[in-house]
């Protein structure tokens, strides 16, 4: 047993080294504690898609870490993120995953909630005679703001707002909707939900690892005779990218522009598509649409819970210290349904608790986690390729794909928001 | 539903396949697994729900027989590290139950629990599974398994042996 005794307030910058890290930040629960005050109870967290609620009075569960955010359409159009608990005595109102409610109704003592929180009715109302109940609403995240569809949420009444937060990781969110024929990307397909008992930063920092593909996913690389691995390889072109502000990417462009096939990055052709193709060209013009669709869709991870993973999206929820679900579905391109099933049928495969890639990737966070409990070395290394770092055209520091600009980027910021007061 | 009398002699012969396939998935003889489908067979595990429509929403599992082939040979390729070392399982099988037949395929339900025990620690899964079954000269094919898991709708751990 460690009886070391810590203080409650670990000191950051003993725990947090350019290039490397203490293992307790992964597995000490007063650091998680922490990060629930300083991190995602503050930051932006991204809660939804505008999608998954297109009619008034839809309503979907989504989280922010632990707590559970009912997403609604009000009446207004406006997307609200409420918390999951009546203001009378606590108890919670919605149990159903999505639906489409006028409004809540507590089955406790029959209050009543319109689909913005506000309190409608109590029962027995001449018990609440002269009394003003207009305070009492369901919870309210603080801030909400969204970005082509993608809604955010901040418990912080002052801070960046959200595109001050995205900076120049909200380009690849563009880039993303450009390889929609319409523009615009949808979240229809329902979540799997793949729960991993490992610490949430392990997989923060994995999804733009270009470091672990090769050897992690080398089984399925070979039995599928993918042209993924190469990608991943000593050789490659393709770049890791900083964008600050903890968002990360790998940026596989390089690559495709050199194979300079449209659809190269789906694994498959212009023939195989051609309705989706017919659409884009349409949509962008010959020339653009080329372009677009030589270059694929972005592997970003967007500070602290979204990744978009080119063909799906990730969102990290992390529960306690060592448990943490990955929420993950297909993207679907609005107006593209040619491309929209392969984007399922290649995300089934892929991903959540029997997906040939997500399955071994889980297994690795898990087994990090038990790794780290030992208690020497104590740190986590993270200077692969610090001597070949650079900063690009934009300003953004850029390495390697294998090397780990992504982790010491997400770790430069995680200790600003640590040590933010 | 209501009761099928079904002759007993069909319900042995389904039972003792199913029982067969539980246990070369116990064993982890993948290779003889995989020659237990049909050319057409669908492997199915759905999410949210037990009556989900696959080509519409995300499921846990749904794979065409290429790509059952595929799951065997990342198995068996020695790379699959989330099964190695290998998950230690056994399934049980009860509430066997021909549910209908015709000419060329008997329909299944069964109840199920596997005991997953893994590096990660002990596991215990439940589901409702339901076979369409072809007969062959040496028994069965597998023209369908559908396997509903209680908790599809919650977060899951890796479920990453044969089910
Ligand atoms: S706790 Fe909700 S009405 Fe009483
Ligand atoms: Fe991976």
């Amino acid at each position: 047993m460690n009886v070391t005794a810590r203080p409650l307030q670990p000191d950051l910058q003993d725990l947090i080294k350019p290039d490397r890290v203490h293992g307790s930040l992964y597995t000490d629960a007063d650091v998680f504690r922490m990060e629930l005050d300083r991190i995602w109870y503050r930051t932006w967290v991204y809660v939804g898609h505008e999608s998954e609620v297109p009619n008034a009075f839809d309503f979907v569960m989504k989280s922010i870490g632990p707590q559970p955010i009912i997403m609604t359409r009000g009446a207004d159009g406006q997307v609200n993120l409420l918390q999951n608990r009546c203001p009378h005595r606590g108890n919670q109102v919605c149990t159903e995953p999505r639906g489409n409610a006028r409004k809540f109704t507590c089955p406790f003592h029959n209050w009543t909630f319109s689909s913005d929180g506000t309190l409608q009715a109590t029962a027995f109302a001449d018990g609440y005679d002269g009394q003003d109940l207009s305070a009492l609403s369901l919870g309210r995240v603080t801030r909400v703001a969204s970005y082509r569809g993608f809604v955010f949420g901040s418990f912080a009444a002052d801070g960046p707002t959200l595109e001050e937060h995205l900076g120049g990781a909200a380009e690849t969110l563009d880039r993303l909707c450009d390889t929609s024929p319409t523009g615009e990307v949808e979240i229809t397909a329902g979540f799997l939900q793949h729960r991993v008992k490992a610490n949430w930063k392990f997989i923060l920092e994995n999804e733009t690892d270009g470091y672990h593909p090769a050897f992690v996913h080398a089984s399925v690389f070979k039995v599928t005779e993918s042209g993924i691995g190469s990608l991943y390889g000593s050789k490659s072109t393709a770049l890791t990218r900083d964008f600050g502000n903890g968002h990360t990417e790998l940026d596989l462009r390089p690559e495709f522009r050199l194979r300079d096939q449209p659809l190269s990055w789906f694994g498959t052709t212009a023939e195989r598509l051609p309705d989706y193709v017919a659409a884009m060209e349409q949509h962008h013009g010959p020339d653009k649409a080329r372009k677009v669709m030589i270059d694929g869709t972005p592997h970003v991870m967007i500070f602290p819970n979204l990744f978009v993973a080119e063909i799906q999206i990730f969102v990290l929820q992390p529960r306690a210290v060592d448990d943490t679900v990955q929420h993950v579905t297909a993207l679907q391109f609005k107006g593209a349904p040619d491309m929209n099933r392969r984007l399922r049928q290649q995300t089934m495969g892929s991903v959540g608790p029997a997906g040939f890639l997500l399955a071994d990737d889980s297994e690795m966070y898990e087994r990090t986690h038990r790794g780290v409990l030992s208690r020497d070395p104590e740190w986590l290394y993270l200077a692969r390729g610090e001597h070949r770092e650079r900063v690009d055209a934009d300003g953004f520091r850029v390495g390697h794909a294998t090397d780990e600009v992504p982790s010491r980027g997400i770790w430069r910021h995680y200790r600003q928001l640590m040590e933010a007061i | 539903m209501g009761m099928m009398l079904v002759e007993p002699d069909l319900l042995r012969r389904v039972e003792q396949f199913i029982f067969m396939e539980a246990r070369l998935q116990d064993t982890h003889e993948y290779a003889a697994w995989e020659a237990l489908w049909d050319d057409d067979g669908i492997y199915w595990l759905p999410a949210n729900g037990d009556d989900i429509d696959p080509e519409a929403q995300m499921s846990i599992i749904y794979d065409n027989r290429s790509r059952i082939g595929v799951r065997v040979r990342q198995l068996l390729s020695g790379k699959r590290y989330t099964q190695d070392p290998k998950s230690a399982i056994r399934h049980f099988v009860t509430n066997v139950e021909v549910l209908g037949q015709d000419d060329d395929v008997v329909h299944v339900g069964c109840n199920v629990m596997v005991h997953e025990s893994s590096l990660r620690g002990e596991t215990t899964w439940a589901a409702r599974t339901e076979y369409l079954l072809r007969p062959h000269p040496d028994g069965y094919r597998m023209a369908r398994k559908k396997v509903a898991l209680v908790n599809n709708d919650k977060p899951l751990f890796t479920l990453s042996f044969l089910i």
